[in-house]
């Protein structure tokens, strides 16, 4: 097995399905010549040309909408917005068009499309350019929600994803894109909805996403090492579909339930996993659920601010070891 | 893509004196400063998060900068630092929220690409493409509802006109006759993408001004002179209650589009001639000189624009960061970021 970044592996899954399937094709801006302003999507322009692989004009709104009208007439077309505070100006063709178009049509439309965009904070880019919104998307009906949290996920799930019926929003974190592990080379699809489970523990479960999940994973050495707490990490890689069995087996064990999410406090994506666990195992739970995310504010442009109030480490440790 | 002249209409009907040609220069030579120093302290890496700077567009910024009123409004996009500091956003001020101090203009908080100071009529720097455009109108609409003859002036890229507020806009700000100017600096890049490889027309502003009932305006964006006649007509026909104007600017950005960028989609030859030929400000030097003006009133300008720059490095680097309680400041009109009792 070789080594890719996490930037790697979205070039590869991309390169892997569009050897097997002509109607996958690609449009975003910068993505083409110039392998996009993440270099996520490098050499598929030279592999795949300008028939499939397409440079667009600023124009999100065209993007989404020519990407759905393509969707909805045989092909299997990738979106790349480029940052996801980009949906801002095109939400409506996520929402309102591609959302609800099987949906309202009776079933007589299919949108099988996906829709890459680069996602949350650390970059410190500041308060237009470093959002977590993939709460956002969660709350539509009708999209399904990815958020990958190493290079093996992103090629597995990407892959799954562009083979999907339904409409996924893939949100790439931007401050991971240089992070490597082993992915392998030959075909690599992961479904979509199965959580992962990182590290298993007994006394805390937490149930981290994307860029909160290595740093799960260094809380929880530390709160073994120093505090004698063993934490199990689950990182459900899907928001939607959410695989709610592996993350209510884990609390059942455990009987704690810690969320870690970037995105900011108000109906962050933790608190539907809350509410579920809080209806489901309520009277497993041996400590109340605990939710450590950002603030609920913009997010600061400058590093010391934006370490800060982005969940750290220490934050996660510091939260754990003090909890019943 | 041919290169524009000035359109005759709106260039040799002003006159331009001695002092107000040394001060574009003057405008020009701090604001290539700023920015050249300003690349230089990201690749000292210390500027943490973006730069997206505007060495070769200065005669735009420092033309308007000079033209326009003291209470008129600036909206500008990220690459704004040149349009802020020429309505008098301070050097100290652009650098150290580059550099995320607690001197910089926003404390950190905002970074390069949002510099503001709204009390200088720096009415704010925009990421989000096109959003600045409707924005802009409104501020005019403000204006002419208020009868305060002030005037919108709106700068954004080639690449914005492909974007739907763009239309938008140009649309409302004609069918009201606001008092805005749409500025459009050409420098024929989005970010890696050239202009013409994602646009159906030439000029991707002026060819597009037709369809709002507007004049097609395209001017060289590197002759100062052309650009201060060029925002004096357009600002004074707003203030008259004549409409919106909107102008295309040829440019082109020297450094690539943002941090390190080396700007390698670009052909060699291509940055050669616009770098050596067609410099805004060693132009303009050059013409000053050849109009007889005297070498030495020239250096004494460009020394000063040292000293301010190297005063300016000092005092953002001597700032500390910003204490960490402003994180939660200014989330609401209180003051704070609480949303619970
Ligand atoms: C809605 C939106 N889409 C995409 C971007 C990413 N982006 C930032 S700058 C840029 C290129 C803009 O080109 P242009 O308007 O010519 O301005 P320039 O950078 O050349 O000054 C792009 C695509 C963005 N900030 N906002
Ligand atoms: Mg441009």
């Amino acid at each position: 097995m070789a080594k890719l970044s996490y930037r790697e592996a979205v070039a590869a899954a991309m390169a892997q399905e569009m050897r097997l399937d002509d109607r996958v094709i690609f449009l975003g801006e910068d993505v083409g010549a110039a392998g996009g302003v993440f270099k996520a999507t490098l050499g598929l322009f030279d592999e795949f040309g300008p028939t499939r692989v397409r440079d667009t004009p600023i124009s999100e709104q065209a993007i989404l909408g020519a990407t759905m009208g393509a969707a909805m007439t045989g092909l299997r077309p990738i979106a790349e917005i480029m940052f996801s505070d980009f949906f801002g100006v095109c939400w409506d063709t996520v929402v309102n068009e591609i959302a609800k178009a099987r949906y309202m049509t009776n079933g007589d439309h299919e949108t099988p499309l996906v829709i890459r965009s680069a996602n949350g904070g650390g970059a410190r880019f500041g308060a237009q350019h470093s959002q977590s919104i993939e709460n956002w998307a969660m709350a539509v009906p009708g999209i399904k929600v990815v958020a990958p949290s190493n290079a093996y996920d992103v090629k597995g799930l990407l892959a799954a994803s562009i083979r999907d019926p339904d409409p996924v929003l893939f949100f790439e974190q931007k401050a991971m894109y240089g992070n490597k592990c082993e992915v392998p080379e030959g075909e690599l699809v992961i479904p979509l909805g199965e959580a992962a489970t990182p590290r298993e523990g007994t006394d805390v479960t937490i149930v981290a996403l994307a860029n909160m999940v290595p740093k799960s994973l260094k809380a929880a050495e530390i709160l073994e090492k120093e505090h004698g707490i063993l934490c199990e990490v689950v990182d459900p890689r899907t928001l939607v579909p959410l695989d709610t069995k592996t993350i209510l087996a884990s609390v059942e064990k455990t009987g704690r339930l810690v969320t870690v999410e970037e995105n900011p406090r108000l109906c962050g994506w933790g608190a539907e996993i809350a509410s579920i666990v809080g209806e489901e195992l309520f009277w497993n739970l041996d400590a109340p659920i605990t939710r450590i995310t950002t603030p609920h504010i913009p997010l600061p442009s400058v590093d010391v601010l934006e370490d800060l109030v982005i969940p750290s480490v220490e934050r996660i440790v510091d939260t754990i070891s003090k909890m019943d | 893509m041919a290169t524009a002249k000035a359109k005759s209409s709106s260039a040799g009907k002003i006159k331009i004196d001695k002092s107000q040609k040394l001060e574009l220069y003057r405008i020009m030579s701090e604001c290539r400063a700023l920015q050249q120093r300003a690349y230089d302290l990201f690749m000292q890496n210390l500027v943490k998060g973006t730069t997206h700077l505007g060495q070769g567009q200065e005669a735009i910024a420092a033309a308007f900068g000079f033209a326009m009123r003291e209470d008129d409004y600036t909206f500008n996009t990220y690459r704004g630092h040149n349009h802020n500091y020429v309505r008098g956003v301070s050097m100290t001020s652009i650098l150290g929220e580059l550099m995320g101090r607690d001197i910089g203009q926003l404390r950190g908080k905002g970074g390069s690409m949002h510099i503001t100071d709204s009390s200088k009529g720096a009415m704010g720097s925009y990421a989000i493409i096109g959003a600045h455009m409707p924005i802009a109108a409104g501020a005019a609409w403000s204006a002419q509802y208020r009868g305060t003859e002030q005037v919108a002036c709106c700068f954004f890229g080639d690449g914005t006109t492909n974007i739907g507020t763009f239309h938008e806009a140009l649309n409302f700000a004609k069918i009201w006759e606001l008092p805005v100017v749409y500025i459009c600096e050409n420098n024929q890049y989005m970010e890696y993408t050239p202009i013409g490889d994602v646009t159906a027309v030439e000029h991707p502003a002026a060819d597009r001004a037709s369809a709002y009932g507007l004049e097609p305006i395209l001017v060289d964006g590197n002759d100062v002179e052309v650009m201060y006649e060029t925002a004096m007509a357009a600002l004074e026909k707003a203030r008259k209650g004549g409409g919106p104007t909107l102008i295309e600017a040829l440019t082109y950005r020297h450094h690539g589009h943002s941090r390190a960028d080396p700007g390698k989609y670009r052909p060699d030859d291509e940055v050669k001639e616009w770098k050596e030929n067609r410099d805004p400000l060693y132009g303009y030097r050059a013409k000053l000189l050849g109009e007889g003006i005297d070498e030495a009133e020239l250096a004494k300008i460009d020394a000063n624009t040292e000293k301010m720059i190297d005063e300016a490095t000092e005092a953002a680097k001597n700032s500390p960061p910003p204490p960490a309680e402003i994180a939660y400041t200014d989330v609401f009109a209180d003051g704070g970021a609480e949303w619970r009792n």
